[in-house]
């Protein structure tokens, strides 16, 4: 066994005058291996790991019997030895790339900075090392990259660079604070064996995710935090295994990967709806009967932009169909032109060419004037519910005003039946949707949705946003709902857990053309395509 | 937490009543005087503003004369209350007038589609080009002093500013998720105009002719100063400077006092202009 480059006992933190959001955590990480922490949103975990760095904030009052950093203990330390710390000591890489690192200044100086500070490097030495750091982490062409600004990198380059800044001192340990979400999973699944290759090198990584998936296939132990207390803990293979503590068999049961179309994500609801739902659930119509024609129909669409110089194809002849009751999950990495065709489908933007029709009848061809009295029967829900709101309307306003959009009755009983529909309290009708959390916004947006009895929903990334329990109790949502009112769905993700849980049909986009359509058992059993079996081997699974 | 429960510190964040700051109670309390001064100045004054009497004249301020006595020995303080209505409705008339072109170029810029924008955009640069003051003398050699011209030339010469600031919001607020969504529930052009757009985007501009109002005055001031505003014996601040002026080694009063009130008018509207600034940032 090596020495622990981490190892902190009864670490406790809170904010004010306020309860303690961190209680009596224990950590251990030893040279050469990966802890992950896992949990929901508002458990914890980003406030333990800054207080490891003494970065939980102004205000902030960190107490522990024990905080061994980098071989010292760290209790009480310094602003000043916290420096000495950082960098040389641990690492950190955090979520989001774009903000971290300076917009002005090229990756080269931001990676460079520690080795110059800590190691009173010259800026040609720093520069050359680097390159090498860059080429370490995989970065296509090192020695240009190491030039450009993180505005001119993609999601997944601006990760590894980060990566590459938090390695640049080689510290006995690196901290990940949700390194790898928001990104495709390609990439997602290149960062991981960055961390791991890291980790393989001696270095201790701690990672921290609200995705037990994707830290299982790095992750050596396991740590499950709750309402910032630890529940469980234990090799990784023995807490997926066998989950002892609630909460970690929520955080299994919501990866949607491998579980099988209209099974519900939530145990708990399983359970309960368990012997009543064979008898309620109406039957799915039957497949494609002849005498239906298809909900919403895309035949030979194409649309391009033009941007700087160039043109950009985002969507070239694609063709889909979606029956009602039926989903198709379209699925492809960020700028494959998923969102381009959604604006298609909702009649937001013209195709150069093809048509796209409303059961039978056209739509695209039609002027917005003629559009506008039918739009009722089409609806979509965004990934960002937030910035779908009106940010001076409160929830009974914005769902009133689908209500009028839709030609409904507007009431206040019609009000309470949307958001009964979607299993928000109420109460939250008079309230700003400020003051509601990630999974209740985005249940608002549904209602809103649904306000116009649509029969056919466009869901562009509905759930990306969202943290993993929460993206199952929303997933279970959208099946219950589609079941009840028939709804055809075009449900659009970069996930293909998701899209595999959710769809009928499936269509894998790259570069604006469809290069895999067909039933979705047969896609994710016999992928066609290199490119769908790469997605489908990258996307993050229980082991 | 689960997803159903609401979050109650993002409730108590909103609902929370913060105490006002000092600044704004005094702030107030100041506008609340030029209120009154510009309604019914009679409340306030302590003198005819306008009686001469030759032997009181030049008197340093003292409690028969707060503000002390002018070359005529007519009441300072007195004066400074009648002119605060003549100010203020040059500054706030100035504002609305510039606040109104900005208005119709911004929304012709910012709604109007590409070639509009494009026109508006390099007349606004143009516009631009000239210092504001410069602008103001053009229309005043063009029509002649006096208040109605100084106030029409004040609000043309700050309207680019509103009108570039004005068609930034309007794009911004039109290609915002909020929009888009209406459009997909079915709502029409100009409904989504009225209740979304509009709304969102002049929010902002309220803040920002709060904040105008104080320039606007001082512009005007300025202009009354170069004699090209007010004409004295009319006791508008800016005139009042100009009047003070010779004077200025030997009675300081008469100076000071006006060009107080001009500083104080100025800051209780920035003053004014930040709370509201906060109160909108904090509901965003």
């Amino acid at each position: 066994m090596t020495a622990p480059v981490l190892e902190v006992r009864g670490l406790s933190v809170s904010f004010g005058a306020g309860r303690d959001v961190v209680r009596g955590v224990d950590l251990m990480v030893e040279a050469g291996t990966c802890v992950a922490i896992v949990g929901e949103s508002g458990s914890g975990k980003s406030v333990t790991a800054r207080a490891l760095l003494g970065l939980a904030g102004a205000g902030a009052s960190v107490r522990a019997d024990r905080l061994v950093v980098a071989g010292a203990d760290r209790r009480g330390a310094s602003e000043r030895e916290w420096r000495r710390t950082r960098g040389v000591g641990a690492g950190l890489v955090l979520q989001d790339a774009l903000v971290s690192l300076d917009p002005l200044r090229s990756i080269g100086r931001e990676i460079g900075d520690p080795l110059r500070i800590h190691r009173r490097m010259s800026h040609a030495a720093a520069r050359t090392r680097a390159i090498e750091l860059l080429e370490l982490v995989g970065m296509p062409h090192p020695s240009l990259t190491v030039d450009r600004r993180s505005g001119e990198l993609s999601g997944g380059m601006r990760q590894r660079a980060l990566i590459a800044s938090a390695l640049a001192l080689d510290p006995p340990l690196l901290i990940a604070d949700e390194p790898t979400t928001a990104l495709d999973v390609g990439v997602q699944a290149r960062v991981l064996a960055l961390l791991d290759e890291a980790r393989a090198r001696g270095t201790g990584v701690l990672l921290i995710s609200h995705d037990l998936a994707v830290v299982s296939r790095i992750a050596d132990t396991v740590v499950v935090l709750d309402d910032g207390a630890v529940v469980e803990t234990g090799p990784t293979a023995e807490i997926l295994g066998a989950p002892r503590h609630p909460v970690t068999r929520a955080l299994i049961d919501a990866v949607p990967t491998d579980v099988p179309r209209g099974a519900r994500l939530v145990v708990r609801d399983r359970q309960a709806a368990a012997p009543a739902e064979p008898e309620s659930d109406p039957p799915r119509p039957p497949r494609s009967g002849p005498a239906r024609p298809p909900a919403i129909e895309g035949v030979g669409l194409s649309k391009s932009f033009r941007a700087g110089g160039g043109t950009t194809h985002a969507v070239q002849e694609v063709s889909f169909r979606v029956d009602p009751g039926r989903t198709l999950g379209l699925v492809g990495e960020s700028g494959s032109g998923k969102t381009t065709l959604a604006r298609l489908a909702l009649g937001l933007t013209a195709p150069d060419a093809g048509e796209v029709r409303l059961a039978g009848e056209p739509w695209t061809p039609l002027p917005e004037r003629d559009r506008r009295t039918r739009r009722s029967r089409i609806a979509a829900v965004y990934q960002d519910a937030f910035g779908s709101f009106d940010p001076r309307w409160n929830v009974g306003r914005i769902l009133r005003d689908a209500l009028v959009a839709g030609q409904r009755e507007v009431s206040n009983a019609a009000v309470t039946a949307l958001l009964d529909q979607v299993h928000v309290p109420v109460d939250a009708a008079s309230r700003h949707p400020l003051a509601l959390s990630g999974g209740q916004r985005q249940r608002v947006a549904i209602a809103r949705a649904l306000a116009g009895s649509p029969d056919v929903l466009v869901c562009d990334e509905p759930v990306s946003a969202l943290d993993a329990t929460v993206q199952a109790r929303v997933l279970d949502l959208f099946d219950e709902l589609q079941r009840v009112h028939g709804l055809a769905m075009l449900f659009i993700s970069h996930d293909l857990g998701v899209i595999r849980h959710m769809s009928d049909t499936v269509a894998v986009m790259r570069n604006g053309r469809v290069i895999e359509h067909g039933d979705a058992e047969r896609v994710f059993t016999a992928p066609q395509h290199e490119v769908t079996a790469a997605l489908i081997r990258d996307s993050p699974r229980i082991p | 937490m689960s997803d159903l429960e609401l979050s109650n510190r993002a409730v108590s964040g909103r609902t929370l009543p913060r105490p006002p700051r000092a600044g704004t109670v005094a702030a107030f309390a100041f506008v609340a005087f030029l209120v009154v001064a510009t309604i019914a100045p009679g409340l306030l004054q302590t003198a005819d503003p306008t009686a001469i009497a030759p032997r009181d004249a030049f008197e340093p301020p003292s409690t028969a004369h707060w503000f002390g006595t002018d070359e005529s020995g007519r009441d300072v303080y007195s004066r400074v209350v009648e002119g605060t209505g003549t100010s203020l409705l040059i500054g706030v008339s100035a504002t609305a007038i510039g606040l109104a072109l900005g208005l119709l170029l911004g929304a012709l810029a910012g709604l109007g589609g590409r070639v509009l924008d494009f026109v508006v955009g390099r007349v606004n640069e143009v516009l631009f080009a000239f210092p504001g003051i410069l602008l103001a003398l053009l229309v005043i050699v063009l029509w002649g002093p006096g208040p109605v011209t100084a106030t029409i030339a004040v609000g043309l010469s700050t309207a680019p500013g509103y009108a570039r600031i004005i068609r930034g919001e309007l794009v911004t607020v039109r290609s915002s998720g909020f929009v888009e969504a209406a459009r997909v529930l079915g709502h029409g052009r100009w409904r989504i105009l009225a209740r979304h757009i509009l709304p969102n985007a002049l929010a902002p501009i309220v803040v920002l002719a709060t904040l105008g109002i104080g320039q606007a005055v001082v512009w005007a001031s300025a202009l009354s100063y170069l004699g090209l505003g007010a004409q004295p014996p009319a006791p508008e601040w800016g005139a009042m400077l100009a009047a003070g002026r010779t004077y200025i080694t030997t009675a300081w009063w008469l100076t000071v006092f006006p060009g107080l009130m001009i500083v104080l008018t100025t800051i209780t509207t920035t003053v004014l202009g930040r709370a509201l600034a906060a109160r909108d940032g904090a509901r965003r």
